[in-house]
């Protein structure tokens, strides 16, 4: 234990290429951490676990950019929330006409079609769902009467392309195509080719008129999903939900309990160890007995019964994870602590007739500080792995959407045997990415502290 | 103190921390199984009043029938002496005494593949699955982990020494159980080579049942190993970096001595006592972790037993398993406290 001034450390750490390596990385963390906090709305992390709010998004969709790399087009979801409206009126009658221009450019069909709307009406207007192809072709969808009403009524409705209405009215138009239509669905008519059954690409108008009379139609809300198998940077899991949001939440979760679980464990562990080898004789005796005790209790098995029989939460679990990280470092810090003892200006300060308190906080904690730093460092990627572990077995809090819970549902979903790598890659790569930030700074720090490791 | 005595003191603490674990379990189990066990009775009761209508037509009003049934589940009750609450002494003495002669009673919910429910039945039959394949996998990541970092620390600086010190760190950042979730992804669904799930499908009974379970082993070995060497293959380096500074070795060098002769024989015996006690350490270290990995492959061992066993609530399981895999821990740090004391004479003397 030789002692280091600080602003040696960090010279020497900022010539650590491993250290630059890990301070960068872990910025980049803060930095989306803050930046999630900030531009993603609270809401999204708290219903994170509620489908219907996630119920407009695509099932299992691979990330979009991987169409970037592929000859054949997957089609992306598209969710239209800004119709193009027109207003018009001869005599009686008021329509009202919301357009979804879209261009779509892939080599297979849509999963579904789905317009979503919610109206303010009175009497029975008529609503028409019409589609202009790319070849020109006119296809009527759908046209039915919304309920009726004599006074003012908000109606909300979702029409999805599985509709029998709307087979019903494609197969009356089947003239237009030169297959049968009997087997397929809405949407592989709608996008198809009139020769073949094959996606038709170019401008898709979908029209949606509505026809009042006598009465005014609002339409505040008119919303058209082409349903397909790719949404966002990240894709989307079985249950609907934005794996970007998910993996984007995690992050600040995993910095938390990492960096709370670390630091709390490396405070209570330095100065029980500290105390204890300052003490000496009889209490420190009792101390390091209690502390084989600890070290010798098996920590998994413990800190599942703990989180099966106690709570899941997350805070109780941070809690948890620092009873068992301190063991440890007090033991090193003790062992530390009885060298620095016997250095004269601490016998000078004891005879001084200074404090305990005072001789360890102001004279043996400041030794150890480096070592206490590179500590708490390479004690936050365990934190981290093992809080996504017990998540992993279902231990976790349900409530946050950390990397583990990610790879749980990942599990219980089968993502490896559907292929669904886009489930089951990221969260593993941001955990070992984390991992690796706290690995390079507390090596780079240890290096320093250890000069023995360098040679 | 000598070794004796240090051994002496070494076993007394090991018992301490083994009662006080099973203690602490019961203790957050307790109430728990206490609940469980009183709904079966009720159940039980319930079910037999059902089954023969005529004790239930022998009542003449609701009130006494209920009364009936009530003093039927109290009776059972005190005769499993459920009445006294579980942290009763006589009853957390009877629990921690059976759990000493290893009868853990019968499991609530689990059974073992042949068919018992008895916990005894059940871990005997799950544990050798799980020390065959950790044992392996450690076995196997400490001889390419020693061969690797005595390689390294030949030549510190080296290409080798890089790559083997950045494959360590890099390495020891990815959960286990993660890289066994790509592993099956991998080798078992793009690659159709290895068995996804890692319990054999035919019965243990047949002639074939080894190799099958050593085919089925193979995913997670590879897996387990491939994390793992890393980090001892880095931990050996840097016993040996220091070692090989020390002046004995120097003398050696001056000497004239080969530098493989120095590193193969001379500063790896050195290097022996850490990495012995080490090596006692992971051995148990790997079953407490087994819980995760066996979860993720499926492997029939005590991970997976615990884990199952704790997904339905399994008391006696649970208690079982606990004692068992502390057990295991406890001898292994017991071993390791007397390699090193057995090494290093001054940790038996207490200084």
């Amino acid at each position: 234990m030789s002692s280091i001034s600080p602003q040696e450390i960090k010279q020497e750490f900022l010539k650590s290429k491993m250290g630059i390596a890990g301070i960068t990385i872990l910025t980049i963390l803060i930095a989306t951490s803050i930046i999630t906090m900030i531009i993603i709305p609270l809401e999204t992390f708290q219903e994170w676990n509620n489908p219907s709010n996630w119920i407009s998004y695509p099932k299992v969709a691979i990330p979009i950019w991987v169409n970037f790399f592929m000859t054949e087009k997957i089609p992306e979801h598209r969710i239209l929330e800004a119709p193009n409206i027109q207003t018009n009126s001869s005599g009686e009658i008021t329509l009202t006409s919301h357009q979804f221009g879209f261009n779509y450019d892939y080599n297979d069909f849509p999963n579904d079609f789905i317009y979503e709307f919610s109206s303010e009406y009175s009497g029975s207007p008529l609503l028409q769902m019409t589609v202009i192809r790319p070849d020109g072709i006119k296809l009527e969808l759908l046209s039915i009467s919304l309920p009726f009403s004599n006074s003012k009524t908000i109606h909300s409705e979702r029409i999805f392309s599985t509709d029998g209405a709307i087979k019903k009215n494609l197969s009356l138009q089947s003239g237009q195509f030169a297959f049968t239509l009997d087997r397929l669905s809405a949407e592989d008519i709608v996008f198809s080719k009139t020769q073949i059954n094959e996606p038709l690409k170019g401008n898709y108008i979908f029209l949606v008129n509505v026809y009042a009379v006598n009465s005014e139609v609002q339409i505040p809300e008119s919303k058209l999903i082409i349903g397909g198998k790719a949404f966002g940077l990240m894709g989307t899991d079985e249950l609907r939900r934005d794996l970007a949001i998910g993996l984007l939440w995690g992050t600040p979760l995993a910095l938390f309990i990492g960096i709370v679980v670390a630091f709390a464990s490396v405070t209570m562990g330095l100065l029980y160890g500290v105390y204890a080898g300052f003490k000496g004789k009889k209490t420190d005796d009792t101390m390091m007995r209690f502390n084989d005790v600890i070290y010798a209790l098996p920590v998994l098995p413990f800190l599942i019964i703990l989180s099966v029989t106690i709570s899941n939460s997350i805070f109780v679990m941070v809690l948890f994870l620092m009873m068992f990280g301190w063991v440890g470092i007090a033991k090193v810090s003790r062992s530390m602590s009885l060298q620095i003892k016997t250095r004269g200006y601490v016998d000078a300060a004891n005879m001084m007739g200074q404090k305990d308190s005072k001789i360890i906080l102001k004279h043996i904690i400041p030794q150890l500080l480096p070592y206490a730093f590179a500590s708490i460092a390479i004690s936050v990627p365990a934190a981290i792995t093992t809080e996504a572990g017990l998540s992993f077995l279902g231990l976790g809090d349900p409530s946050f959407p950390t990397w583990g819970q990610i790879l749980r549902d990942a599990n219980i979903f089968g993502a490896a045997a559907r292929g669904l790598w886009w489930w089951i890659l990221p969260p593993g790569v941001m955990i070992a990415i984390t991992g690796l930030a706290f690995v390079f700074i507390g090596n780079a720090l240890d290096v320093i502290v250890n000069p023995k490791l360098k040679r | 103190m000598g070794l004796k005595r240090y051994i002496a003191t070494r076993m007394v603490t090991m018992f301490g921390v083994l009662m006080i674990t099973i203690l602490i379990t019961i203790a957050l189990v307790g109430s728990n199984m206490d609940t469980i066990l009183k709904q079966g009775i009720v159940f039980q009761v319930r079910a037999e009043i059902i089954e023969t209508p005529a004790i239930a037509e022998s009542f003449s009003s609701v009130g006494e029938f209920e009364a009936f049934i009530q003093s039927q589940i109290d009776q059972r009750i005190k005769v499993l002496g459920l009445d006294e609450p579980w942290y009763s002494p006589q009853r957390i003495g009877l629990t921690m005494y059976k759990i000493l002669l290893l009868d853990f009673g019968h499991a609530t919910f689990l059974i073992s593949d042949a068919g018992s429910s008895d916990v005894k039945d059940i871990i005997l039959e799950k544990l050798p699955r799980t020390i065959l394949l950790f044992t392996t996998a450690t076995i196997i990541i400490s001889i390419i982990g020693i061969f690797l970092g005595a390689l390294s620390s030949s030549k510190v600086g080296s290409l080798t020494d890089r790559v083997t010190s950045s494959f360590a760190i890099i390495s020891s950042s990815f959960p286990v159980w993660w890289i066994g979730m790509l592993m099956i992804f991998l080798f078992a669904f793009t690659w159709q080579i290895f068995p996804a799930r890692a319990t054999p499908d035919i019965s243990s009974s047949d002639p074939g049942y080894i190799g099958a379970l050593l085919y089925h082993m193979t995913l997670p070995l590879i897996t387990i190993v491939m994390i793992g060497f890393g980090s001892w293959a880095y931990l050996v380096r840097n016993f040996m970096v220091g070692i090989m500074q020390e002046d004995f070795i120097m003398a050696k060098k001056i000497i004239g001595i080969k530098k493989n002769k120095i590193i193969y024989s001379h500063a790896l015996k050195n290097a022996a006592p850490p990495i012995v006690t080490i090596l006692a350490l992971s051995l148990s270290g790997s079953l407490g972790g087994a819980i995760i990995t066996e979860a993720v492959f499926d492997w029939p061992g005590m991970g997976r037993l615990y884990f199952e066993a704790i997904t339905v609530m399994d008391l006696p399981v649970i208690i079982g398993s606990t004692y068992v895999l502390t057990v295991f821990f406890l001898v292994s740090i017991f071993i390791a406290d007397l390699l090193y004391g057995y090494f290093d004479p001054r940790v038996r003397t207490g200084q």
